[in-house]
């Protein structure tokens, strides 16, 4: 089944006739898949995901979450269970003092039984690696801990998708890793649905598929290779490659015979068999 | 104005059970017109000595009611403190620490949250009208404020009567921004100036930055954790990590340190990290591992070598 998917969707914050903050956009993920989400600052990305779990309802168009209709009020329940987002700032999304019971409000709020919110605080801390921080107090982590501690509390209500709405932004890069980590285990293992929104061109990499989100419309599609293959295409979108990406494109620029890369990894292969001189 | 710090101790919560050795005898010195870069974990004690830097976290003996107390008899006398930025001594209780204030601009993390006015107008003079010590005139306001918001980029007439509200994230943090410039301070410390924003952004901040030492405000110093940026901005970095500091050097210095950076847990930037490899494997290519300078040198070695390639197989199959 389709995790999400939006038909003609038009939004704006607007009045009716002043322009659209999201235009005419079509795009669907599957169930289980890890889907970036590109673009500059402005370009409708986060509208994008608070419509994805009914923080917002379309103008037009038509939005499924699940199979359910996003913009029928009487879903909303439902999807907000199976969505769940995590945005960009920790502290904003805290709302305990206590991490056990900060994990512990999402399950509350949908009436589970004491012993199965239990079951789920012990599940979804494990799954972030923070079960030894099960009684601290949130103000006291460092931001990764505590972007963690907010996955966990997204993970309790066993979510079939998860948003990251820019949710590394705020973190260096060891809390970054953390959190991304914690991310790709619960898509691989769990299968669970990702959608990235992320200005991190390198994180962009990790996901099965990604998009290119300019003035509220969508427009690169492709694997994340294929996307930063575009690069002219991606830097009229003042997008960039990652740093790997740019130094290799400066390598072909100088007529050196080096492949695309866009890994560090890579590209240290690429130059090592160039000095060496294997041919392709 | 040139900052001198020396043997620089703080304690959070001192004389609790919540004590936290913040600072752990620090010693840093970063001279007048340097772009001074800061990096380290979160936790390493670096946002606790910037907010020394202009008064906003004292030392005990610049605190109100301190009052110094006699030295134990036989207990080791520590060693002296400096802490200096251009002529004020940040640990005398007497320093004017309003008019450290207005030469010392502190933009924080996501500045733009801070925004409060009704106007933009409004919120880029607040911190004019704050410092000055005696009522401004209209005129001086207004040309104050329609310079800083120029040299942000702003269009002065556009903005300066919106609500810096209805403004998109990049002009907010540009708003934020104009409103600790606009007291011309001749030091600027910046945490994390360009967290969040995306690519483009990222870029005309750091121009912005540039510019504006340039021009007028001779030392900037900045946090940052990503070390692209570093590379690409600096003149020294300082690395903290648990209330000190383990090196100051100069980028192209720092990131050549692979296994010392992977022992404190930073990262590399990605021409580091490219080079790192090719140097396991006997490559040895010499660059300030900034991305350009990196694929300017990568091209030559790879030119020299393929070039040399070649004439050794021209020059074998001219004896064949």
């Amino acid at each position: 089944m389709q995790a999400v998917d939006f038909e003609n969707v038009c939004f704006s914050y607007g009045r009716e006739g002043e322009g659209f903050s999201l235009n005419n956009i079509n795009f669907s993920v599957e169930e289980g898949e890890f889907v970036a989400v590109l673009g500059q600052n402005g370009s409708g990305k986060s509208t994008l995901a608070r419509l994805c779990n009914a923080l917002l309802t379309p103008r037009s168009g038509k939005i499924a979450v699940l199979g359910m209709d996003a913009s029928d009020p009487g879903n909303t329940f439902e999807i907000r269970k199976n969505v769940g987002v995590v945005f960009q700032n920790p502290d904003n999304q805290t709302v305990a003092s206590i991490v056990e019971d900060d994990v512990a409000f999402g399950p509350e709020n949908i009436g589970l039984p004491r012993e199965e919110i239990g079951r789920r605080i012990d599940f979804a801390l494990k799954a972030v690696g923070m079960e030894a921080y099960r009684r601290a107090t949130p103000a006291r982590l460092s931001g990764g801990q505590k972007q963690r501690v907010a996955v966990a509390g997204v993970l309790a209500i066993r979510p079939k998708v998860i948003i990251l709405d820019e949710s590394t932004a705020m973190l260096d890069p060891r809390g970054r890793k953390e959190v991304m980590d914690v991310v790709l285990r619960l898509n691989k293992e769990e299968k669970m649905t990702v959608l990235l929104i992320t200005h991190f061109m390198e994180e962009a990499l990790l996901a099965d598929r990604a998009f290119v989100m300019h003035k509220g419309e969508i427009v690169m599609r492709g694997t994340p290779r294929e996307i930063f293959s575009r690069a002219d295409e991606l830097e009229t979108y003042s997008l960039t490659l990652p740093a790997a990406g740019y130094i290799c494109k400066k390598l072909q620029a100088k007529g050196l015979p080096i492949a695309d890369c866009l890994r560090p990894e890579e590209l240290a292969k690429e130059i090592e068999r160039c000095a060496s001189r294997q041919n392709i | 104005m040139r900052i001198e710090a020396e043997h620089i101790n703080y304690t959070y919560n001192p004389g609790t059970e919540f004590a936290v050795q913040a600072l752990k005898d620090i010693s840093l010195t970063i001279e007048e017109g340097e772009f001074f870069g800061v990096v380290g974990h979160t936790g390493s004690g670096k946002s606790t000595f910037i907010q020394h830097l202009n008064g906003l976290i004292l030392q005990p003996s610049a605190q109100k009611k301190y009052r110094p107390k006699k030295p134990k008899k036989g207990a080791p006398v520590p060693p002296p403190s400096v802490l200096k930025v251009g002529g004020f001594d940040l640990l005398n209780k007497k320093t004017d620490f309003r008019a450290l204030r207005s030469k010392v601009g502190m933009v924080f993390q996501y500045p733009e949250v801070q925004l409060f006015a009704e106007t933009v107008f409004d919120d880029v003079a607040f911190g004019l009208k704050n410092f000055a010590k005696e009522p401004l005139k209209p005129e001086a306001i207004e040309e104050a404020v329609r310079s800083a918001l120029e040299t942000v980029g702003l269009d002065y007439a556009e903005v300066k009567d919106k609500s810096p509200f209805d403004l998109s994230g990049g002009q907010k943090r540009r708003v934020a921004i104009a409103g600790v410039i606009v007291t011309r301070p001749e030091v600027l410390v910046l945490d994390e100036p360009a967290a969040g924003l995306d690519p483009l952004g990222k870029k005309e901040l750091m121009a912005l930055l540039h510019r504006l030492h340039a021009d007028w405000c001779k030392t900037v110093v900045f946090v940052s954790h990503d070390m692209d940026e570093v590379a690409e901005n600096c003149s020294r970095v300082a690395v903290f990590a648990d209330g000190q500091i383990k090196y100051v050097l100069t980028p192209r210095a720092l990131f050549s340190k692979f296994d010392e950076l992977d022992a404190l847990g930073l990262e590399l930037p990605a021409a580091a990290k490219i080079a790192r490899l090719l140097h396991e494997e006997g490559i040895d290519i010499e660059s300030d591992f900034t991305p350009d300078d990196f694929a300017e040198k990568a091209a030559a070695y790879l030119s020299a070598r393929l070039g040399q390639t070649e004439k050794t197989e021209k020059g074998e199959g001219g004896e064949a």
